[in-house]
C-alpha cells in the first residue's frame, strides 16, 4: 500500500519548457507514482500553467527523498495547516462541524505532521490525543465532555484506495453484482484467499483473521455443516451472528429440527415449532453456549465448532428474538461496540444471507478489508458492494450452496 | 538606440570563491584588467554604436563590474536581483538604488527567493529562457512572468561552470541562438529544440564555450565577443553579424566575459 503522500503546486510556463514532465518523471524514476488533484494549462503563451499534484510512495524516507529531488524544480509542497480541534460540548455530543469519516484510510495534520487516524471506520468523528499525537475513531455515543475532535475539513485528508496488487476476483469485481454471473471462479478465488489467510493465521500474522457474518437461513438451507466444518478447519476465525443462527444450529443438533422443519427429511416435525424455544431454554438452563458444547449437551454444528476451535463470536440481539440465548447483547450500542473491538486483524470478510447483519458488519469495515457478500436478494450485495470498495465482491446466490461449494473447493467432503 | 548599464572596474579582484572558475590564488592585473575593460567600452560606444550608463563602483564589491547581474529590465520596469551568495547580496541595495534613481517602475521579489537578473533571464522578443538551479530559483520566472506578461521558459543549468543562462546560451536579433547544449539537460535541450529551428541554433564547441563564446553582446548585426573564438566566429558570420572580437580573460578568471560586464537597458 502507498500510504504516505504530500500534495505539491507547481506553476509557471511549464509545459512547454518539460518542467512538468521532467517533476513527473523524477517521481516515477525514484519509485514514487502521482495523481494530478489539478491541471490547469495557459491558453496562450504568456498565460502561466498550473498543476497540483498528489505525490505518494511507500515509505515516509522515500516521499522526503522525491520531494527534495523536485523542489529545485518548482514543485513546492502545499503549505497545510494543522486540523482545526474542537472540544466535546458534552458526553455522547460532537461539536458543531464534527468531521465524519469515511471507511477509507484518513490522516489528520497534528503539529505540521499527518498521522494516520487508527480504527478507520466511517460514519465516526476523530478524537485528537494532542500530548502523544494520535487519532483514532470515535463513535458519537462514546464521546466525553471535553475530548479534542477533528472539526472543519481543513488538516484532514482521505487516502484513496490503491488497486489491490492479488491479481483475483476482488481486484477485478470493481463492486460490480450480478445474479447472472457464473460463481464458480469467484468462490474458487475466495478459497484461495482462505487457504493463505489460514496459512497466515497459523503463524500468526496480524491481519490473516477471517469473519463471517451470517443469519439463521445457513442453517435452514442447509449449510450449517459446510460452515462448521469451515470452523472446525480454522478456515473462519471470528462470527458475527444474532440469537437465531446459534438458536437453530443447536436446535438441530438437540431435535433434528431447524424451525421446526426436519433438518434432514425437511417435514414439519409435530410441535416442531416449539424446538428453537425448549432449545434456547436449554441453554439457558445450562447457563452458556460454551458450558453446553463443554458438557456435551450440543456435540455437533457451527456453535460446537466455534467453542472447540476458539472462535471469537459476537451475538448481537434484536427486538424479535426469542429468549434469548445466554451472551446475546441486546443492548445494541453495546452489540456495536462488541462487533467493531473484534475488527482489528480481520483479513477477509464474508457477509452471507443477513441483511442486517452484512450491513451492520459492512459500516465497520475499513475499505482496505476485502469482502463479500453473500444473498439470494440482490438488494444486499449491492447496497454493501456500492461503498464504493475495490475489493467488494457481491454474490446474489443461496446462502447454503455458496458455504457448501466453499468448503468443497477447500476439501471437504459431505 | 541601445543603451547599456556598465560599472568600472576600479575594485575588481578576486576576494572570494563562488564559482568553479573563481580561485583567489589567481590574482586579477587590476591595469590589463582596466584596459580590458575600457577596450570593451570602445569598442561598444564607438563601434557598435551603444550609449553607456556608468554606475559608480563601490569598494568592497568587486562583483559589480558585472551588470548583467543587476537586474532584468524591460521598458520601465526593473526588477533587482536577489543574490544567491552573501559575497554578492551587498550589491542588491545599489544597483536597486540606480534603478530607482533612474526613474524605473522597481518590482521586488519577496526575500529568500533568489534571481540573478539578466543573467539568467534572456530571450527573443517573443518568448523568453530562465536558467535556474545554480543562481536563481526557479519560482521567480512564474512570478516575473506575470510582472512583465511574457513566457519565460525556465531551463536547468546542469553544468556548475556554465553558472549563468548567459554564460551558455546567448539569443541573437536576427533569430539565431549561439549556445552550448551540454549545459542542458535533456528537457532545456528538447524544450529549447521546439522553439529553435535546428538553422538557427548554433553550437559552440566546448573548447570555445569554456571561453565564455556565448557570453557575447548582440546588437543588431553587431556581436562583441571573447577574443579566441574562432569557430564561433565563423558561425556567426555565416549569417552576416559583424564579429568584434575583445580579449577579456582578466574577468574570465572571475567567471565573467563581454554580456556579463552590460546590461541592456532598453
Amino acid at each position: 500500500m502507498m500510504h504516505d503522500q504530500e500534495t505539491v503546486l507547481i506553476q509557471g510556463h511549464i509545459i512547454d519548457s518539460l518542467i512538468l514532465a521532467k517533476v513527473l518523471d523524477t517521481i516515477l524514476m525514484m519509485g514514487g507514482t502521482f495523481d494530478f488533484q489539478e491541471v490547469h494549462i495557459g491558453k496562450t503563451r504568456e498565460e502561466p500553467s498550473r498543476a497540483r499534484i498528489i505525490v505518494r510512495t511507500s515509505s515516509a524516507k522515500l516521499l522526503s527523498e522525491i520531494l527534495h529531488a523536485i523542489q529545485p524544480h518548482g514543485a513546492s509542497v502545499e503549505s497545510e495547516r494543522d486540523c482545526r480541534l474542537t472540544a466535546a460540548p458534552a458526553d455522547g455530543i460532537f461539536p458543531d462541524e464534527f468531521y465524519a469519516t469515511t471507511h477509507l484510510s484518513t490522516q489528520v495534520r497534528l503539529r505540521d505532521q499527518w498521522v494516520e487516524v487508527e480504527g478507520i471506520e466511517m460514519d465516526l468523528g476523530v478524537r485528537v490525543d494532542p500530548v502523544g499525537l494520535t487519532a483514532r475513531t470515535i463513535p458519537m455515543g462514546q464521546v466525553k465532555r471535553g475530548d479534542l475532535i477533528v472539526t472543519g475539513r481543513e488538516g484532514v485528508r482521505v487516502i484513496p484506495l490503491q488497486r489491490p496488487r492479488d491479481r483475483d476476483v476482488f481486484s477485478f469485481m470493481e463492486s460490480q453484482v450480478s445474479a447472472e454471473r457464473p460463481h464458480g471462479h469467484i468462490i474458487g478465488d475466495i478459497a484461495k484467499r482462505l487457504v493463505q489467510l489460514r496459512a497466515g493465521f497459523r503463524e500468526g500474522k496480524v491481519g490473516s483473521k477471517v469473519l463471517l457474518a451470517g443469519g439463521p437461513a445457513i442453517v435452514h438451507a442447509g449449510g450449517r455443516e459446510a460452515l462448521a466444518w469451515l470452523i472446525e478447519e480454522e478456515f473462519i476465525h471470528v462470527l458475527f451472528c444474532g440469537n437465531a443462527l446459534p438458536a437453530h444450529d443447536m436446535e438441530v443438533d438437540l431435535y433434528g429440527t431447524s424451525l421446526g422443519y426436519g433438518h434432514v427429511a425437511g417435514r414439519v416435525v409435530p410441535h416442531g415449532h416449539e424446538h428453537h424455544l425448549r432449545t434456547i431454554n436449554r441453554i439457558r438452563a445450562v447457563g452458556s453456549i460454551e458450558a453446553a458444547v463443554r458438557s456435551g449437551v450440543i456435540k455437533t454444528g457451527i456453535m460446537a465448532a466455534c467453542v472447540r476451535r476458539g472462535a471469537h463470536v459476537v451475538m448481537a440481539g434484536t427486538i424479535r428474538d426469542d429468549g434469548p440465548l445466554p451472551g446475546v447483547i441486546t443492548d445494541s450500542v453495546e452489540a456495536q461496540a462488541s462487533m467493531r473491538a473484534a475488527i482489528p486483524g480481520i483479513g477477509l470478510a464474508l457477509l452471507v444471507a443477513s441483511t442486517l447483519h452484512a450491513v451492520a458488519t459492512g459500516n465497520l469495515l475499513p475499505a482496505t478489508i476485502p469482502s463479500v457478500c453473500v444473498d439470494v436478494n440482490p438488494a444486499v450485495p449491492t447496497k454493501l458492494a456500492d461503498r464504493g470498495s475495490f475489493q467488494a465482491v457481491g454474490l446474489v446466490m443461496d446462502a447454503a450452496s455458496f458455504l457448501r461449494e466453499l468448503a468443497r473447493e477447500l476439501g471437504w467432503k459431505p | 538606440m541601445s543603451r547599456l548599464l556598465v560599472c568600472p572596474p576600479d575594485y575588481f579582484g578576486i576576494e572570494y570563491e563562488i564559482n568553479p572558475w573563481m580561485r583567489r590564488s589567481n590574482a586579477v592585473n587590476s591595469d590589463q584588467a582596466v584596459r580590458q575593460w575600457h577596450h570593451l567600452m570602445r569598442v561598444l560606444e564607438q563601434d557598435v554604436g551603444v550609449v553607456l550608463e556608468r554606475m559608480k563602483p563601490v569598494p568592497g564589491l568587486p562583483d559589480l563590474v558585472f551588470t548583467a547581474n543587476a537586474g532584468a529590465v524591460m521598458g520601465r520596469k526593473a526588477v533587482p536581483s536577489r543574490f544567491r551568495y552573501a559575497e554578492r547580496q551587498k550589491e542588491e541595495a545599489y544597483f536597486e538604488d540606480w534603478f530607482r534613481a533612474q526613474g524605473y517602475d522597481v518590482f521586488t521579489l519577496e526575500e529568500g527567493l533568489v534571481f540573478e537578473g539578466a543573467g539568467d533571464l534572456l530571450g527573443f522578443p517573443d518568448g523568453w529562457f530562465g536558467g535556474y538551479r545554480q543562481r536563481s530559483d526557479i519560482r521567480a520566472f512564474s512570478i516575473l512572468s506575470e510582472w512583465f506578461t511574457r513566457e519565460i521558459l525556465p531551463l536547468e543549468l546542469v553544468d556548475s561552470r556554465f553558472y549563468h543562462l548567459d554564460t551558455c546560451f546567448c539569443p541573437l536579433s536576427g533569430g539565431e541562438l549561439l549556445y552550448y547544449p551540454p549545459a542542458f539537460d535533456r528537457y532545456g535541450q528538447a524544450a529549447i529544440a521546439e522553439r529553435i529551428t535546428p538553422e538557427r541554433r548554433l553550437a559552440v564547441p566546448e573548447d570555445e564555450a569554456m571561453k565564455f563564446a556565448c557570453n557575447a553582446v548582440c546588437v543588431g548585426k553587431h556581436v562583441v565577443l571573447p577574443a579566441g573564438c574562432p569557430h564561433t566566429g565563423q558561425l556567426l558570420e555565416a549569417r552576416g553579424y559583424r564579429l568584434h572580437p575583445v580579449p577579456l580573460d582578466e574577468f574570465m578568471k572571475s567567471g565573467g566575459s563581454a554580456k556579463c560586464l552590460t546590461l541592456a537597458l532598453d
